[in-house]
Order: C-alpha cells, then structure tokens, then sequence
C-alpha cells in the first residue's frame, strides 16, 4: 500500500527527515515512535502534503503511485487521511457541510454517487456514535471552541466518516485524559480491517496499551533507527529512547513490514 | 478652479427647472439653502479629512444631469428579482421618481404612512413632515446638500405608536443613466419615522437597471422614538461603471434599539456615510455591513456614532471581502460627549484581502470626552489562512473549492445577522456568484 524509499525532507533548507524507509501493508498498523524533534510529525504532514516541507529526495509510492506527485486534496480523494496534531478551528464552517463535501468530493472522484443531506446525515450520526460525541457538533464549526481533546476526538470522527485507505495518526493520543484515550484506541480499533492500513505516530506507549501495533518503528534524528513488533513499544517504555540509540542497534535504516526484502 | 465649478452651471440649470409649483415654500427655501451650501462647499477633495481615502474627483469631472423618472422603466423582469416576498409592502423608486406601477399601494390607515415622498409633499396636510431636513445637517456635507437642493421625491414611512409592523417594508431605488448615453445623477430621500414603542423592519434596495455612468446620491433619515426598534437593511447593488453616494442618518431617542446593516457588492465607487446620534438613556445600536470588491471599485464605509447621552451601547461589525485591484475604507468615528457616561462603543473592522492588487484603509477615531466608559475597537487585514486551506484539502476538498468555502465563512459571519429569510436567501445567491469560485459550493451544497 504504501512504500516509503531513502525519503529526505526538511523545512527551509533544514533537513529533518535524512532517509526514511518503511513499507506498509493493507491491513497492518503500525506505530512510529521517537523523541519530539525527531521528524515524527514532519513524516506524517510529508505524507500528507503539507507543501511547507520540501522533499529533497527519495520517493513515496501509494497504492503504485507516486504520492508526492499528487496534491494533498488528491491524495485525501485517494484514500489518505491525517489526523492532525493540532487540527484547525474553521469559524463560519459548518462541519455537516464540510464532512459531506468532503466525502462526496471523494465519492464522487471514485465514480459513486453523492450522497444527499439526508443519507448523509443519518450516516455520520452512526459514525459521531463510535467517538461518543455529541450529534449536535455536526451543527457547529468546524472544531470552533472546541477543547484538546474534543479536537482530537474529531480528528478519529472524521476519519471513520471518511473511511480512508491509509490512515496517519499524528499524535493523536497526547492531551488526552484516560477516559477520552480509551474511545480514540475504540474508534481506532474499529476502523482496523484487512483493507486498510493505519499509522500512527507517536511519542508515547500509552495508546499502544489500548490499540495493539503490527509493528513499532523508532524514529531518531530523521531516521528509523529499530524496527520490531508491538514488544518494541514496551521496551521503549522501559529504557527511553536514549537507551534505543544506546544499542546501537541500526545506525543503517531499516525496513518492516512484509512485502520488503 | 474646481471641478465643481465647472460643473455647477450644470447643477444650476437643472434645479431651476425642478418643479417649484406643488412645493411649500419652506421646501423652495431648504433647496436654495442647500444648493447654495452645494456650491460653497464643492465637492470634497482628498485634502478633506473625512475624504482622505476617497477621491471622488471622477464625479466632479462628470456633468451628472438630472435624471427624470421616466425615461427608464422598471421592467418585470428587473421587479420580479428584486421582489423579496410579494407580500411585503414595496415602493419602487426609478431615479428617485415614484413607480407606482411596480410598488404595491400606498398606505395611508390610522396614523400608519407608506408612501411616495412626493405623494406626501404634493398631498395633504401641506407642510414638509416635521423630521424631514432636521436631521441630516447639509453644512459639512456637500453631497447632502446637493440631496436636499434637488429634494423631490424618495420614500416616506411612519410607524405609529405603539404597533409592530410585522412585514418588512421593501424600498427598491433603480438608477439608469440617460438613454442617449448621457451620465445622470439621481437623489432619493427618504424619511423613516419609527413612532414610540413602535417596531419596524426597513429593506432599502439600491440597484441599477443597465450599464452606464450614473450617481445615486441617496439620503435617509431614520427617526426611531423611545422605546421603538427598527432593523433596517441598505443593500448597494449599483452596475459596474455607476457611483453610490449615500447618507444613512439615524436619531436614536430614549430606549430604542437600532441593528442597522449596509452591504455593499457593487458599483465603481460606493460611500455610505453612517451616522447614529444616541441621544436617549438606554439606547442600544448596531451597525453592521459587508462590503464585497472586485476589478477596481472602491468602497468606503464612513460611521459616526454619537454617544449623546449616558447608558447607551452601540456596537459596530464591518468586514470587506477585496479581490483584484479594488479597495475598501472603513471609518469609525466615535464620539463620547462629556455626559455620556456608562457609553459602552465596540467596533471592530475584519477584512479579508484577496489579491496583492487590493488594499484597505481602516481607521477608528475615538473621541471621548467621558471618562466612565467602555471603548474598544479592533481591525484586521489579512488573507486566507493556509493552515485552514490545507485542512480541507487534506479532507480532500480541491484547492479552490477550499478558498471558495473559506471565502464564503467569511462573509457568512454577516450574512447570517440578517434576519428577513428572503433577503438573506438573495444575497447569498449573489455572493455565490459574485465571489470566487461560488459555483462549486452550489455543488457541494
């Protein structure tokens, strides 16, 4: 689904991400792990589209498309979703509107008919349901006065009405309290199945206690230092990420994930 | 020389043939008043103060001639657009004469007026109505005072004591230059009168009928009793190469409430000049607007509110959408007088800047002479936020669908304090295909 080859990319000549390997198959999660500053985020805005990164090398391959030639609206219709880390507060946007916009722009880009306000509306209470908010936010705007963790529970709302191929989770788990971690690893676990893959990014195990990973991948100094299944998490946990790098184990990139030899 | 001097035999010549026969004599001396204050005063260079932004030398280089009322008619077709709801009362003016044709009839029950200017003025009781002239001051105002010298004809309402009229009263005012192609001038004026505890919803619609060089020089004083409240909608739709000079001038008493709305979306050069006077205890005022620009019009939005008396509140809410090469002004003067404690004044002035061509000047100027009062005011300039642009495309909205979305939030801010259904339901129709790429949110509506 998704391979990711020698990828460099930085923000004003700065270089963040030095060489990135990873290859990701439908119905897999995975988690990437690593310290802030370690180019978590800007891997996950780089997949999305996020034009401030400059890509200075490598290339990204979707679904046998070449990702970074596609424009982050294409690639959303595509099948890639972000949940953001700090998702954007859009006064004066109705976000039934904007969800069924959005959704129809991508029905209608995969040749199926749009839906109408009412199917459309009877759909997304389904989904508000699995991130236990409240259906009358679907008449508010878009993440207006919203608090952290309504914004991130958002984030999962929208990914389950958008039902994406590829899902990056850019630190959806920080500022959350326990209660409000615990529907966001339910409405991510329910979204798992064997045709769609899901990433996600974080600098915490906690989320992982809810929401088990294929594989865990660490992420230091804008490479992928160790790969592992979800015991990585746990031994992160354990030792920091100091004590990963003090192993030494992968001064090399390293590829996981099945499909890559 | 000025321009206007050039000119002023032109303004001569036409107000010596206005029709002096049905006139008072008390109106024959305000025009001759006002048309000689005209001509002392000239029109206002950028060097005046209150015109530094707005040069309005393209209206003095022009022989506006006066425009009749006959040479250009309301068609249906233009009537059946402009009709908001059949059922409210309406007064069609074209170039400011009466169209009784496209106006449904005059109302003259109990103490309740709807009616035509002239049909008051040429009707009984003679005399001018007591508030007409009283309020919008012709001495600083050369565009005033050109209103008033060629004072004719406009709409007249009264809300009597102590009714609340339900229907808004739709006042529709077409400009059409010369059929030969000469460029004419037209100058409605109206007088609203909102009797004590009496309540009202005033529409007035200023639209041009064809292409051509024109101005609608419009004056309207609106006189709100104690206790009264008036929600009153000036909407300026004037054609591409015309001009709109307008005066909004509002006496609030003791009590009342005004929410007061001006959008301007089109027209080569547009200024409305707001005044509120809160001149009663308790009176609470809103003036909001939008202004909508595109190629190179200009529109300038000038308020003043007065705080005349203590305890009022008054609260101004203006944003400019600016495309292309087009420029917006915004003005709030607010004066606290020496007595007007417990003045509560916020203003705030959002604009939204398109393009590199557009430009905004806003200024707030407080005058407080109070010093137990509550003034706050605020400005913005900006442009789309990218980080916004690129959340709904990462939702896989396409770029301009995103802009578009992000556009029409903006001025769905004001659009959504209008309270009539009908006339919100027009303008959003107008500014979907008015402002940029409006035609794909039709689709993903």
């Amino acid at each position: 689904m998704l391979e990711i080859r020698n990828l460099h990319a930085g923000v004003n000549g700065r270089e963040i991400l030095k060489g990135v390997n990873l290859s990701v198959n439908a119905g897999e999660l995975h988690s990437i792990m690593g310290p802030n500053g370690s180019g978590k985020s800007t891997l996950a805005q780089v997949l999305a589209g996020r034009d401030t990164y400059e890509v200075t090398e490598g290339q990204v391959i979707y679904q046998g498309r070449d990702l970074l030639e596609m424009a982050p609206d294409e690639r959303a219709r595509e099948g890639v979703f972000m949940a953001f880390q700090y998702p954007v507060e859009i006064p004066g946007v109705n976000t039934a509107y904007f969800l069924r916009a959005a959704l129809n722009a991508k029905r209608k880009h995969h040749g199926l008919d749009e839906l109408d306000a009412v199917d459309f509306l009877a759909f997304v209470k389904e989904k508000i349901k699995l991130v236990g908010m409240d259906e009358r936010l679907l008449q508010r705007a878009i993440n207006e006065g919203f608090s952290g963790g309504e914004k991130k529970r958002g984030e999962v709302f929208q990914m389950a009405v958008l039902e994406p191929a590829l899902a990056i989770m850019d630190e959806t788990d920080s500022g959350l309290d326990i209660d409000a971690l615990k529907i966001v690893a339910n409405g991510i676990n329910h979204m798992r199945n064997a045709q769609s893959a899901i990433i996600i990014v974080t600098h915490y195990q906690r989320l992982l206690n809810y929401v088990v990973p294929d594989y865990v991948h660490v992420l230091i100094d804008g490479r992928i230092v160790r790969s592992g299944g979800k015991e990585l998490a746990i031994e992160l946990e354990e030792k920091g990420y100091v004590g990963i790098e003090g192993t030494g184990a992968a001064t090399q990139p390293v590829t996981a994930g099945r499909g890559v030899s | 020389m000025t321009d206007h001097r050039q000119h002023a035999n032109v303004y001569k010549a036409d107000f010596a043939k206005l029709g002096e026969s049905t006139v008072t004599p008390q109106l024959l001396t305000i025009r001759r008043q006002a048309l000689d204050r005209f001509l002392a005063l000239g029109f206002p260079t950028t060097r005046n103060e209150e015109w530094r932004f707005t040069n309005v030398a393209p209206i003095a280089r022009t022989p506006f001639r006066l425009a009749g009322g006959d040479g250009a008619r309301i068609d249906d077709r233009v009537l059946n657009g402009e009709t908001l709801d059949p059922g409210w009362p309406r007064l069609a003016f074209t170039n400011a004469h009466a169209t009784p044709a496209c106006s449904s009839a005059r109302v003259r029950q109990d103490s309740l007026v709807i009616e035509s200017l002239a049909g008051r003025l040429a009707g009984e009781p003679r005399g001018l109505p007591p508030d007409l002239t009283k309020h919008a001051s012709f001495d600083q105002e050369a565009f005033t005072a050109l209103n008033t010298a060629f004072l004719d004809d406009g709409a007249y309402v009264v809300i009597p004591r102590n009714l609340v009229f339900e229907d808004p009263i739709h006042l529709i005012f077409v400009s059409a230059a010369g059929g030969n192609g000469d460029a004419t001038v037209s100058h409605p004026r109206s007088l609203i009168v909102i009797e004590p505890g009496s309540q009202a919803t005033i529409i007035e619609s200023y639209v041009g009928l064809a292409d051509g060089v024109y101005l609608t020089n419009a004056v309207t004083e609106i006189i709100v009793g104690h206790d009264a409240t008036i929600d009153h909608y000036k909407i300026v739709r004037e054609e591409p190469r015309s001009y709109h000079i307008g005066a909004t001038q509002i006496h609030l008493s003791r009590n009342s409430t005004v929410s007061s709305h001006t959008i301007s979306i089109g027209g080569a050069l547009v200024r409305n000049n707001i005044t509120a006077v809160l001149d009663g205890e308790g009176a609470q005022c809103t003036l909001n607007g939008l202004y909508v620009t595109c190629g190179r019009e200009h529109v300038d939005n000038h308020l003043r509110v007065e705080h005349a008396k203590p305890h009022c509140d008054s609260r101004e809410f203006f944003k400019g959408i600016l495309d292309d090469n087009s420029r917006g002004v915004f003005t709030g003067r607010i004066i606290v007088h020496p007595d007007a404690q417990k003045t509560d004044a916020k203003q705030t002035n959002m604009n939204l800047l398109l393009a590199e061509g557009a430009r905004v000047d806003t200024k707030p100027q407080l005058e407080i002479f109070a010093n137990d009062v509550k003034c706050t005011h605020g400005a913005t300039i900006g442009q789309l936020d990218a980080d916004a642009i690129f959340y709904l495309r990462s939702r896989g909205l396409a770029q301009e669908t995103a802009r578009a979305v992000l556009i029409h939030a903006f001025a769905g801010e004001s659009v959504e304090k209008i309270r009539p259904q009908p006339l919100r339901r027009q303008l959003q129709q107008i500014l979907l295909k008015r402002l940029p790429h409006g035609e794909l949110l039709q689709e993903a509506v």
